[in-house]
């Protein structure tokens, strides 16, 4: 069988070459490990993060679609990104090209500077890491190659804000059945439930992580995050599931920060969703890099029969 | 019986007016006034203006004043004072010495976006606290904030090499802001990660890191973004009125 996602183009963006390796190492672990190819983008920029569109928002689409021109002319019409950041500024790069005049072409001129030819918008869809395995492999493709069930593991299903708003640039979410709802996201909780896990209700889904002043306003960020694990804990997650670098390694920051400055501890552990499924599909939790997380969470996974 | 709102008759609410009539009818008495009426004479005109000319401020305008923004909100659920709705009234009235007041909180928005997925009417809220921090800080208001501060050094660092190297990010902030980088709980992170980590590996992610990210063949796109941020940067200060040559800033 052959998916419409068996081969495409790969963006790690920045985060993945450093705090959030572990999502890069899980991510192309779990790709191999399915059968899905990632060719990365060759010699990719940032596409802006979440600080230059402060500066000048049109600089954030220049950047980003210069990634999109890369992936144009080395023959994909796909690009995943895992970002949650990432995948946020490659979208809006595309809606604001084809809706916005003056984007095209501030975008259009300093592409001609640089020297490149400049990004059309249509050429090339960009897809979360989500998309990725939900719609390329599904369920049920999941379901038959696991090998080591998430049974008995409670998942508190994390997504954050850039991956739902603002939701005009995310034009296929709520599609109705089998499309991603901007309001209550599903696939993450769609892919780990296949492989077994038992998601707990979690209000909090699409709540703010406060990743944009992670250092910049740190008491607002431990406050928030603290709020998300200790509501996570509430529902009864043993682990929250995240798929963005920034929102984990926040959590993870802000989870230690809560506890050095703040005096409130949480036990709940944060691993990546590529991370979880790696595991259920039997990698050793090395391959998918849980020895890179900050906190950890190896002393949970054996106890849930995940590792050994 | 009557109801009483006792919750909503507050005593310091209570204003008494003699001999008002309306339409020939005598409703004098005592009445709960949440707001008294006032006129405004030292309004600022062309603040909304000012603002809708920095980016994210554009569609000002379109506000009806509906709340649904600070309802949303994430920072005013920690923090009342911060109200994006409120914040929107007074730029369009032009009430300045209001806004003023709280000048110091505007830059915590985060950026969650949950107000500009409330709006029923495209304001973009978030844009127009991104602008309104802007315009405090351009117009001499505020000093700069820790998170302009960030975003510029993050931002140079992308347009100085091409990519983002997340270790000197947090060095350079720290240092910019006067911080010690050995906070306790940065150190008890890397401790912890560093115990579980191949040393190769710790010193590639970790605060010392050796190796430097970059886009090859970069500097023409460098010098192109460059030259906008300037053109930009010139456009946002001749919209509020102040000085563009080199030393204005
Ligand atoms: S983007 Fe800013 S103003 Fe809007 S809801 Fe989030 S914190 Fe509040
Ligand atoms: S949600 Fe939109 S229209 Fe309503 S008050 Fe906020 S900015 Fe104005």
């Amino acid at each position: 069988m052959t998916g419409k996602y068996d081969k495409v183009a790969y963006y790690p963006g920045c985060a993945l070459e450093g705090t959030g390796h572990a999502y890069n190492r899980s991510t192309k672990a779990l790709g191999d490990a399915l059968g899905l190819q990632t060719v990365e983008l060759e010699n990719w920029n940032c596409c802006g993060a979440m600080e230059v569109k402060n500066v000048d928002p049109k600089i954030q689409t220049y950047l980003s679609a210069r990634n999109l021109t890369i992936a144009e002319d080395m023959g994909f019409d796909t690009v995943m990104a895992p970002c949650n950041g990432c995948y946020h500024n490659l979208k809006k790069a595309e809606y604001d090209l084809a809706h916005d005049p003056e984007s095209k072409s501030v975008n259009e001129r300093l592409a001609g500077k640089a020297g490149h030819r400049a990004y059309e918008p249509g050429h090339v869809e960009t897809i979360h890491a989500l998309d990725w395995i939900k719609q390329g492999i599904g369920e049920e493709g999941l379901k038959a190659k696991v090998k080591n069930s998430l049974k008995g593991l409670k998942v508190a299903n994390y997504y954050g804000c850039m991956y739902t708003r603002p939701r005009h640039i995310f034009p296929e979410k709520d599609r109705g059945p089998g499309s991603e709802s901007t309001l209550k996201p599903h696939f993450m909780d769609d892919l780990l439930e296949a492989a077994g896990a038992e998601n707990v209700e979690y209000p909090l889904k699409t709540s703010c992580c406060g990743g944009a002043h992670t250092l910049s306003d740190s008491d607002t960020s431990t406050r928030l995050v603290l709020n998300l694990l200790e509501t996570a804990e509430a529902c009864g997650a043993d682990v929250i599931a995240t798929e963005c670098p920034t929102c984990h390694s926040g959590l993870e920051m802000h989870q230690m920060r809560a506890e050095k400055v703040f005096g409130k501890k949480t036990s709940v552990r944060i691993l990546y969703f590529t991370q979880l499924l790696g595991l259920a599909l039997g990698l050793s939790p090395r391959k998918v890099g849980v020895h890179e997380n900050f906190s950890d969470a190896m002393p949970m996974l054996k106890q849930k029969g995940l590792a050994r | 019986m009557p109801i009483h709102e006792k919750s909503l008759i507050r005593p310091e609410n209570l204003i008494e007016h003699k001999d008002l009539f309306i339409d020939g009818i005598d409703v004098s008495g005592h009445w709960s006034t949440f707001i008294n009426s006032r006129a405004l004479t030292d309004y600022d005109e062309s603040m909304q203006e000012e603002i809708a000319a920095l980016p994210g401020g554009e569609n000002i305008h379109r506000c009806w004043q509906c709340g649904s923004c600070t309802n949303a909100c994430t920072v005013n659920a920690l923090n009342p004072d911060f109200n994006p709705r409120y914040w929107i009234y007074l730029i369009r009235n032009g009430m300045k010495q209001e806004l003023l007041l709280d000048k110091d909180i505007v830059w915590q928005c985060v950026s969650c976006n949950k107000c500009t997925y409330a709006c029923p009417r495209d304001v973009n809220p978030e844009g127009v606290m991104k602008a309104t921090a802007h315009w405090l800080e351009l117009k001499g208001h505020t000093e700069k904030k820790p998170s302009m501060i960030f975003d510029e050094g993050f931002s140079q660092q992308i347009i100085e090499t091409g990519k983002i190297e997340d270790g000197l990010v947090i060095r350079q902030f720290f240092a910019r802001t006067g911080q010690k980088l050995a906070q306790n709980w940065l150190v008890a992170m890397a401790i912890g990660l560093a115990k579980r980590l191949p040393v190769a590996m710790g010193i590639k992610m970790g605060f010392a890191a050796v190796f430097h990210p970059r886009t090859r063949g970069w500097s023409r796109a460098r010098a192109a973004i460059k030259d906008y941020v300037h053109e930009r940067e010139a456009a946002n200060r001749k919209a509020l009125g102040l000085p563009t040559g080199e030393d204005g800033r």
